[in-house]
């Protein structure tokens, strides 16, 4: 494993991107082939490799130009910041411009490159260089005609460089059905890394691609670079695995009852959502809405319009009562606009990556990528994205892309085909209904979340954006005026029902008053009933008691007669 | 540096130019050996008295080989007459180095 690893030692080249590609940079110690058509950035990139060395890794390095003069080479790079003479002064760098020009040269008999090993010998022992750069060697073959010594030499060369124990890049134009005009790659065999720029739709995209790495795992894509004042940066299309931290924290929409959709609280922080619709559907008034409210959390938000200038969206935006502007005031909301054909996608993709690096936002918005389509393909459109979303996704940035849809049929397939990368797809979408047209919206897909399935009506007032319960008839999905007035059928049905509930009310209460009082005249009856009853009864008892005692009085009384009459 | 001057240059008329060459060597290779003895031979036949050889020894002086542009060894240099003109190789074909260096016209 050990001497795995010593075989394997990597020269970080220092361009940014390519050691990502290369898994830590160019082979050490070994020449590396770069080859490409003319213009494709061959001198350019050998140089960063060159400059890059001595600035940031403390490497010497020898630059052997067979095309241009030092001079030239200076400024041909000054534009880039690089001071080739103050780094020459400083003797980091060694410039030696090799002229050969075959109608100065007449050739005799044997002869060997050796002049060529002595100077570059000299150069490199003179400042303990450790790269080389050969730019480009093939102007030899123009230059001499002994095709045998030239090849024979060549490979000595490159065995030479290699005892040397330099990192070299040797640069190849292309040729026919070779990498190289001279067949450079059958000598140099450990690296070859290919360029090519092409223009499609009079765009320009550089890429590059490595070919060949011996003993090494290498990015094999065609990976797209751009030169700009930095130097050269080389994107990786994809990360190599899918490693995202992700985070479960819920951050707010803006909207409320956008958030109460999206179980009540927001989407995920650092996840990426899609916002499409129609034309005039208020892609952009959700997006400012979350622009608006990653403001107010005192979080920076970094917003991309590539249709309407800042100004535009600000006036746009106060009159649905958000106030952009005091957001950028204090520094939390930056708004970025140009048009998508300024540049091409790279360029646009290198954009984003520098503003996002250097305002560290922590939510971006990107309005409309629909417009990008002008600057690139659809699968091109599509690679940018998923670069992009790699990238925030490891940077923890929320985003907010808008898409305009040109159908007004819903049509899972377009929206650049990015609607499966995205974790969160809202959809916006006219809902014409009788002659008015409503907008409505609903939750496509949202990850790792219970999401509402319905279908809300999107309302936007000057008191803002609201999402609003649709009315769901026996006609279907009622919206906008027909809503408003099933709902006043609604009150008024309410209103009609109470009433009716009060008037059954009032007439229970009456037969109730009724019913009692004809309960109290029965009572009375009965009372008076009972009373006759009972009168009847005491009379009976009474006239029983009398009688019984008249009896008892006449019995008594003739007891008394008898007694008298006796006696007289 | 070893400088070999012909003698008699001085005797020579003056109208003619005097050849000022330089040969370009990396040691004592049979290649730098036959060159500097093809070079002599010629220039005794055909600039007998009207030219100055420097020998230079890269293996010594490596940082002489930027100025001329050396890439080739062996290489000779004709600074003057002007157009400068470079022979590189072991100096074999007589017929050559002597178009090389404008002494004879180039074969119609």
């Amino acid at each position: 494993m050990e001497q795995l690893k010593k075989s394997l030692s990597k020269t970080r080249s220092g361009i940014a991107g390519l050691d990502e590609i290369t898994g830590g940079g160019l082979p050490t110690g070994r020449p590396t082939l770069i080859c490409g058509a003319a213009g494709c950035g061959k001198t350019l990139f050998s140089l960063e490799f060159i400059v890059k060395g001595a600035l940031e890794f403390d490497e010497p390095g020898v630059f052997m130009a067979f095309e241009e003069k030092a001079e030239e080479l200076a400024i041909n790079v000054a534009s880039l910041g690089f001071d080739l003479d103050r780094l020459q002064r400083d003797k980091k760098i060694k410039v030696d411009y090799v002229h050969v020009e075959r109608s100065e040269i007449e050739e005799t008999g044997e002869y060997d490159l050796d002049g060529l090993f002595i100077r570059l010998g000299y150069a490199i022992d003179s400042i303990k260089a450790k790269r080389v750069v050969l730019d480009t060697i093939e102007n030899l073959f123009t230059g001499l005609s002994n095709m045998a010594i030239l090849r024979a030499e060549l490979r000595r060369l490159f065995q030479w460089l290699k005892e040397k124990g330099v990192t070299a890049i040797i640069t190849g134009e292309k040729g026919e059905g070779f990498l190289t005009r001279q067949g450079l790659e059958e000598y140099v065999s450990d690296c070859v890394i290919l360029l090519d720029h092409r223009v499609i739709n009079q765009i320009s995209t550089r890429l590059l691609r490595i070919v060949k790495y011996r003993g090494s795992v290498h990015g094999t894509n065609e990976y797209p670079f751009l030169i700009d004042e930095q130097g050269i940066s080389v994107l990786p299309i994809t990360a190599l695995r899918l490693e995202h931290p992700v985070s479960s924290e819920r951050v707010s929409s803006g909207v409320e009852s956008l958030d109460q959709m999206l179980e009540g609280r927001g989407f995920f922080r650092g996840s990426s959502i899609l916002v499409s619709g129609t034309a005039g559907t208020g892609k952009t008034s959700i997006a400012a809405y979350f622009a608006n409210e990653t403001s107010k959390r005192k979080e920076r938000c970094l917003y991309f319009a590539f249709e309407e200038s800042p100004q535009q969206i600000i006036r746009n935006m106060r009159s649905i009562g958000i106030d952009l502007q005091q957001h950028i005031d204090n520094g939390y909301l930056q708004f970025n606009a140009s048009r998508p054909t300024l540049n091409g996608l790279e360029m646009h993709l290198l954009t984003i990556h520098k503003m996002v690096k250097r305002f560290k936002p922590s939510a971006i918005i990107l309005d409309p990528i629909t417009n990008l389509i002008t600057v690139g393909s659809v699968s091109e459109v599509k690679g940018m994205l998923i670069r992009l979303i790699d990238f925030l996704q490891a940077e923890q940035v929320t985003v907010m892309f808008t898409a305009l849809t040109l159908n007004t049929v819903v049509n899972e397939q377009t929206d650049e085909g990015v609607s499966s990368l995205v974790d969160a797809w809202l959809l916006v979408r006219d809902i014409e209904n009788n002659g008015e047209r409503n907008r409505g919206m609903y939750i496509m897909k949202s990850r790792g979340m219970r999401h509402s399935n319905q279908v809300r009506e999107f309302v936007i007032s000057d008191d803002g954006v609201q999402l609003v319960d649709v009315y769901l008839g026996p006609e279907g999905v009622l919206t906008g005026s027909a809503r408003e007035a099933q709902q006043l059928m609604e009150e008024t049905g309410v209103v009609l029902r109470t009433h009716a509930v009060t008037r059954k009310d009032k007439e229970i209460e009456r037969k109730r008053n009724v019913l009692q009082a004809k309960i109290e005249s029965l009572k009375e009856e009965f009372e008076s009933v009972t009373d006759e009853l009972n009168k009847s009864y005491i009379e009976e008892e009474l006239r029983k008691e009398v009688m019984e005692k008249n009896r008892e009085e006449l019995i008594k009384k003739r007891h008394d007669g008898n007694s008298n009459g006796s006696g007289k | 540096m070893e400088i070999v001057t012909d003698p008699e240059s001085k005797t020579e008329s003056m109208n003619e130019e005097k050849y000022e060459l330089r040969l370009y060597v990396a040691g004592k290779t049979s290649k730098s050996v036959a060159a500097i003895s093809n070079l002599n031979k010629l220039c005794e036949e055909h600039l007998k008295g009207k030219y100055v050889i420097e020998v230079i020894d890269l293996l010594v002086q490596p940082q002489l080989a930027e100025g001329d542009q050396i890439f080739a060894i062996p290489t000779l240099v004709k600074k003057v007459p002007e157009p400068i003109r470079k022979i590189i190789g072991d100096l074999s074909n007589e017929e050559k180095v002597l178009v090389g260096l404008n002494i004879r016209p180039a074969k119609q």
